[in-house]
Formats: C-alpha cells, sequence, structure tokens
C-alpha cells in the first residue's frame, strides 16, 4: 500500500504567511470601511463633517441620510446614469479587446510580448496626464473635432463639440479601461486548444460557427473576469466626467465627491458610497452567478434537446 | 477504382519533403494503416486527407472527385484526434450531437442518432456526463462515436490509443476491429506501434522518410519485409547482410563475414557477387546444446551472450565466434522455468533454409 504524505504547513507558517495582507486589508479597508457605515447613520456638523456623536449624553445615531437619498428620486437617476456608463464601457470594452486578446493570443510568441507590453503602455503615465490628453485630442481646433465637423457639413448639419460631452467621457472610460478587459481575455484565450478548434471544422463548422460553439463559450470565464474588472471601476469614476463631461455628465462618483469636498455633507456622502459599494458588488455577484450556471450547463446540451 | 485515391501526393516544408510523391488507393470497407516512425510524414498524409493541409502536388480523390477545393467541414470524412478534442464545455451527447447540428439534422432526429452513436461504442446512459467525468477509454470512445454519427464515408484516426494503457488499448484494439465491421466504413489509421497495425489492419503501409516503403496485407508485411527498412522497423529480427556466392534450384547462399555461408530459399533473380540480406525472425531459429547431424540447415555453434525473460518467452542472444549475434528465443512452456540455457553456455543455433526471407540491396 501506498502512503500518500501530504505536507500541511504549520498554524504558525500559515499565519506568518496570511497575517500581513490580512492585517493591512483591516486597517486599511475594513476599518474605514465600517467608519463610513458609522458615518452614514450620523448627523452633519453645522459647518461640515459631522456632528459629535455623543451629544447632551445621548447617542446621535439615525436614517435621516437614508430617508434623504430614497426620497429624492435625483439620486436614483444618476444611479441609474452611471450604471448605463458603466454598462456601455463594458460592452464597447469587450467588443474592442476581444479581437485584440485574440490576435495576441494567436501571434507568434516573439510578437506576443511586445504586444502585451504596447497593452499595458499607458499605464507609465499617470492617469490623469492622459485624460487631459484627451482635452487635447477632442478640442475644437484638433484634427479629429475638425474632420468630423467637416463631414457633418457635407449633410448639412450643424457643428458639434467633441469635447464637455458624454461622447467624450465614454470614449476616455473605454481608453481608460480597455486593457482591464484585455490581460483576462488574452489569459483565457492564450490557452484554448487549437486541435479542438480542428475538430469543430472537421465535423462540420464553418468559422463562424466555430467561435460562437467552441471559442465563445470557452471564453466565458476571461469575459466574464474582464467585465468585472471594468464595470466596478467605470462605476464609481469622478475623474473622468469632471475633466471631460459637460454639466449633463455628472456621475455618482463626482456626487460622492461633491458631498465629501464641497457640500462637505458627510453622513450623505457615505449613504452614497455605501449604495455604489452594494450595487456594485451585487452586480459582480449576478454575473459570478450567471457565470457558473453557464459552465455547468453549456449551451450546446441544451441546443440538442430543443 | 478505389473510394480514396491519393495520387503521387507531395509536400514540402521549406527544404524538407514530409511527403514524397505517395500513391495509394483505399477500398471501400478497408482497415487501412500508415505505419512508420514519428517524422515519416504519416500525419501530415492524413491532415492533407483531412483537408487541414493542402498538397504541393498530385491529388487526392474521394468517389473520383477532386478534394482540393473543399475545407475540412466540407469534407465526407471525420478524424479521430490523438488528444480526442472532446469540446470540455459540452456534454457526452453535446459531443455527439455537434456535428448533427453542423449538418442541419433537424432536432427531431437527433437523440435517436446521438442514442445509437453511444450504443455503437457502447456508452448507453454517459450522455449527460460531461468529458472530464469520463476515464481515458471513455473518451475515446466519444471521439470514434462522435466521429462515426453523421456516418462519413472514410474514419480517419490519428494515433487513437496513444494514450491509453497497455491493458486497455488491447481491449480497445480488438473493439475497434468489431467497430469496423459493424459500421462498414473505411478507417485510415495512423501508428507508430507495428504490433498495432498487424494486429488491427487489412493492409499496411510502412512509411520512412516520406515515401512508401512497403505496402500489403500483414502477414507479408511482417514475413516478406520488402526492404531493411521495413524488416528491422516491424518486430524482431535478425539481419545477415553479405554476397551471393552460389544460386542453385531456388536456394541462394549468400557469404555472411562473420558467420559463415548461409542458405535461403529464394525465387529471386539476383546474380553471384550481388548484395543482400537475410532477414531472420528469432522465432524460427532453434536453439539446442548439441548439434543435430547430417542436418540440411544452416547450423553455427555460439556461447549465450546475453537472456531476457519475457515470462511467455525467453530471448537468447547468441554470440558467434566470428563476431555475429544471432537473436533467438524459446517459448516457456513449463511453467516456473525461466530459461532453458546459461549465460556463457555453448550452444548451437540453426534454421531451415525456408525460414529466412532474402532482402536485395
Amino acid at each position: 500500500m501506498i502512503v500518500v504524505a501530504v505536507h500541511t504547513p504549520s498554524r504558525l507558517g500559515r499565519w506568518l504567511v496570511s497575517g500581513p495582507p490580512l492585517a493591512y486589508l483591516i486597517v486599511f479597508f475594513a476599518l474605514p470601511s465600517l467608519i463610513m457605515v458609522l458615518a452614514s447613520f450620523r448627523t452633519p456638523g453645522e459647518f461640515g463633517g459631522l456632528a459629535p456623536l455623543i451629544e447632551e449624553g445621548k447617542l446621535d445615531l439615525n436614517l435621516e441620510s437614508y430617508a434623504r437619498f430614497f426620497s429624492e428620486s435625483v439620486y436614483a437617476q444618476i444611479f441609474l446614469k452611471s450604471f448605463g456608463y458603466a454598462l456601455l464601457t463594458t460592452l464597447f470594452c469587450l467588443t474592442l479587446a476581444y479581437p485584440l486578446a485574440s490576435l495576441i493570443a494567436r501571434s507568434s510568441r516573439r510578437y506576443r510580448d511586445l504586444l502585451l507590453l504596447l497593452v499595458v503602455l499607458p499605464f507609465w503615465s499617470n492617469f490623469l496626464i492622459r485624460i487631459y490628453a484627451w482635452m487635447i485630442l477632442l478640442g475644437p481646433n484638433a484634427a479629429l473635432a475638425r474632420t468630423v465637423n467637416r463631414v457633418l457639413a457635407w449633410f448639412g448639419h450643424d457643428p458639434v463639440p467633441l469635447l464637455f460631452s458624454a461622447f467624450a467621457v465614454l470614449v476616455c472610460l473605454v481608453y481608460v479601461h480597455l486593457p482591464f478587459m484585455v490581460l483576462p481575455l488574452y489569459a483565457n484565450l492564450e490557452k484554448h486548444d487549437q486541435a479542438l478548434l480542428d475538430a469543430a471544422q472537421d465535423l462540420g463548422a464553418n468559422a463562424w460557427q466555430r467561435f460562437w460553439r467552441i471559442t465563445f463559450p470557452l471564453s466565458l470565464p476571461g469575459v466574464y473576469a474582464g467585465a468585472a474588472l471594468v464595470f466596478i471601476p467605470a462605476f464609481g469614476i469622478f475623474a473622468i466626467p469632471d475633466i471631460l463631461g459637460g454639466p449633463e455628465d455628472s456621475l455618482i462618483g463626482n456626487v460622492i465627491k461633491q458631498q465629501f469636498l464641497e457640500t462637505r455633507d458627510w453622513p450623505f456622502g457615505s449613504v452614497l458610497s455605501i449604495v455604489l459599494t452594494v450595487v456594485a458588488l451585487a452586480f459582480a455577484g449576478l454575473a459570478a452567478w450567471v457565470a457558473r450556471g453557464n459552465l455547468r450547463t453549456p449551451s450546446s446540451a441544451r441546443g440538442s434537446r430543443a | 477504382m478505389a473510394l480514396l485515391e491519393i495520387q503521387n501526393v507531395t509536400r514540402r516544408f521549406g527544404d524538407f519533403t514530409a511527403v514524397d510523391n505517395v500513391s495509394i488507393g483505399i477500398e471501400a470497407g478497408e482497415f487501412f494503416t500508415l505505419l512508420g516512425p514519428s517524422g515519416c510524414g504519416k500525419t501530415t498524409l492524413l491532415r492533407m486527407i483531412a483537408g487541414f493541409d493542402l498538397p504541393d502536388g498530385g491529388r487526392i480523390l474521394l468517389k473520383g472527385e477532386d478534394l482540393v477545393d473543399r475545407p475540412p467541414e466540407r469534407r465526407p470524412m471525420r478524424m479521430v484526434f490523438q488528444s480526442y478534442a472532446l469540446f470540455p464545455h459540452m456534454t457526452v451527447e453535446g459531443n455527439v450531437a455537434f456535428p448533427l447540428q453542423m449538418a442541419k439534422t433537424p432536432a427531431s432526429e437527433i437523440s435517436a442518432k446521438v442514442e445509437a452513436a453511444l450504443e455503437d461504442v457502447r456508452l448507453t446512459g454517459f450522455d449527460k456526463r460531461y468529458p472530464h467525468e469520463l476515464s481515458g477509454g471513455q473518451r475515446q470512445r466519444v471521439a470514434i462515436g462522435r466521429a462515426l454519427v453523421t456516418h462519413p464515408s472514410v474514419l480517419l484516426l490519428d494515433e487513437p490509443l496513444a494514450a491509453l494503457d497497455a491493458k486497455l488499448r488491447e481491449e480497445m484494439q480488438i473493439e475497434l476491429i468489431n467497430l469496423q465491421k459493424e459500421v462498414g466504413i473505411t478507417f485510415v489509421y495512423v501508428t507508430h506501434d507495428q504490433t498495432e497495425a498487424l494486429a488491427l489492419s487489412h493492409r499496411i503501409a510502412v512509411m520512412n522518410k516520406g515515401r512508401i516503403e512497403q505496402l500489403d496485407v500483414p502477414s507479408k508485411i511482417y514475413g516478406f519485409p520488402k526492404t531493411r527498412f521495413v524488416a528491422d522497423f516491424i518486430g524482431h529480427i535478425n539481419l545477415l547482410s553479405g554476397s551471393v556466392s552460389e544460386r542453385q534450384a531456388g536456394v541462394i547462399t549468400l557469404a555472411v563475414e562473420g558467420l559463415g555461408p548461409v542458405r535461403v530459399t529464394s525465387a529471386s533473380p539476383i546474380s553471384v557477387g550481388g548484395a543482400g540480406t537475410i532477414a531472420l525472425r528469432p522465432e524460427k531459429i532453434r536453439i539446442q546444446s548439441r548439434a543435430p547431424t547430417d542436418s540440411p540447415d544452416n547450423h553455427y555453434r555460439g556461447t549465450v551472450g546475453d537472456l531476457l525473460y519475457m515470462g511467455d518467452v525467453t530471448v537468447y542472444k547468441v554470440s558467434i565466434p566470428g563476431g555475429t549475434r544471432i537473436e533467438a528465443l524459446l517459448a516457456n512452456s513449463q511453467s516456473g522455468r525461466a530459461k532453458f540455457f546459461e549465460i556463457g553456455d555453448a550452444v548451437e543455433v540453426s534454421w531451415p533454409v525456408d525460414a529466412g526471407h532474402l532482402i536485395e540491396e
């Protein structure tokens, strides 16, 4: 009989390894989150910030900020708009990233590293500088705006500004988040077995059928990972609409920033932050749930019984 | 005309000629094997038949029709891949239904056809399993079932049993023979395993360096190898080279260096002085401790150099004083007895004149 000895690290060893990151997360994520949750139940201070927690010997906690959020529909509308922007960003990123990722995955080893480097190259310059660069690219005197307006003029249309518009915000959102979609998709597509596509072709599948029945379903884990990595940050972003958007393009991130830095209503800002987190997590959870269901009962099995 | 005609097919990769002017006619219902070492061009040829690669020269015809303009998805042939290439995100049923769906089979007929295919490969009841829930042998059957479900005119198999262990491989060989008989579909089988080729095939083409060395039925390939390469590649063999010293009444005498004159029956028109090789299977050689007197056979004295106990047989490597080593084997018919001779024993090897086979060079 063969006895397989599995080496289990000691308890101390495990804590030594996982302790520091855990402590980091507790101090810099869990505690601030708790402070924010607590703040959402407190009263705003007279001149901004928070009123004292204990007033005249009584604990001052209330649901007023929550009541305000649910009674004023403007905030729900902004949430919905932000959700829409994030969803559009995710869809555009997916459509652009998929061909790019499969091109990289199929290119020879020599070019693959170079192409991946080009994908992450933008990270080498500052986030804000890249957004400001779009101000120049989309500006009224830039080649892009002139060309667009010249074409519009042919059709007898009045010139349109590209900068400070929903268009500018979306273009930059897609630009900033594209690598987060490309990388997980590439990591997935790169592992695909060419023999499966050969087999599908041999069994009578044309190029489109090979993509739709084999490549795409097998890439879904990468699609979901990329969607989560794009959707969640895009949902709460404030810098891009701040710099490139018009007054109509304020998103929930801008409103939260405003509550903390300008209006200085910390409790209400906390409420908006909490709702943002809950909605984003719910969406990510939903995506994960759909993903798991999809992987367990593939469409092909259902199709064959249809 | 044969069902599948391969006419003067050549395929080059740069300076390397992978398939060199190969012509084969494969008949309907035949179990045909391409046998050869890795790099001999057998897989390249199979991929050209399937349509994944195109010949640089020559034609491939199916039922008289040139297949050059048909991509793999439009050839009425199916391939069984070495890695099985089952779709991991589909159940067994989904995998087997896939070619039917691609062929736009009415949905109402699909499940009955899938059922029948799974019955053919003895996998009834496995339809809801995923490939990762199956054993290697079961995956192999799914791959074959999936390839057979549309009743292709030719089934191409690329080393399909290579990933299985020895015991399972033998079981699958028997199943493949029976399955081929049952469905009556032409099998073109690629392998580097000569025992597998001998066991399965109606005919074998032995390939080397892109060319066909010999194309014949298994017993002829084994018994009468046409070239040194075929003799050496198929099973164990003694190759005795020399020049013809005498020729009379269908018996040729070859002067073999390090051994002496060896007589062999041959109808070959080879003339005295010509170079030849006698191919001699170890199982045809007798090994005894004393010489039989007045024997018309070839007989030589030597000592046992090495021996290998294989269970059913023991292989003796007998060193002849001249320097030649003759490999002979004896069946261990008596249980518990591993050998009849010890290393260093003086023995005599002998074989009748018709035991060997002359290869001209």
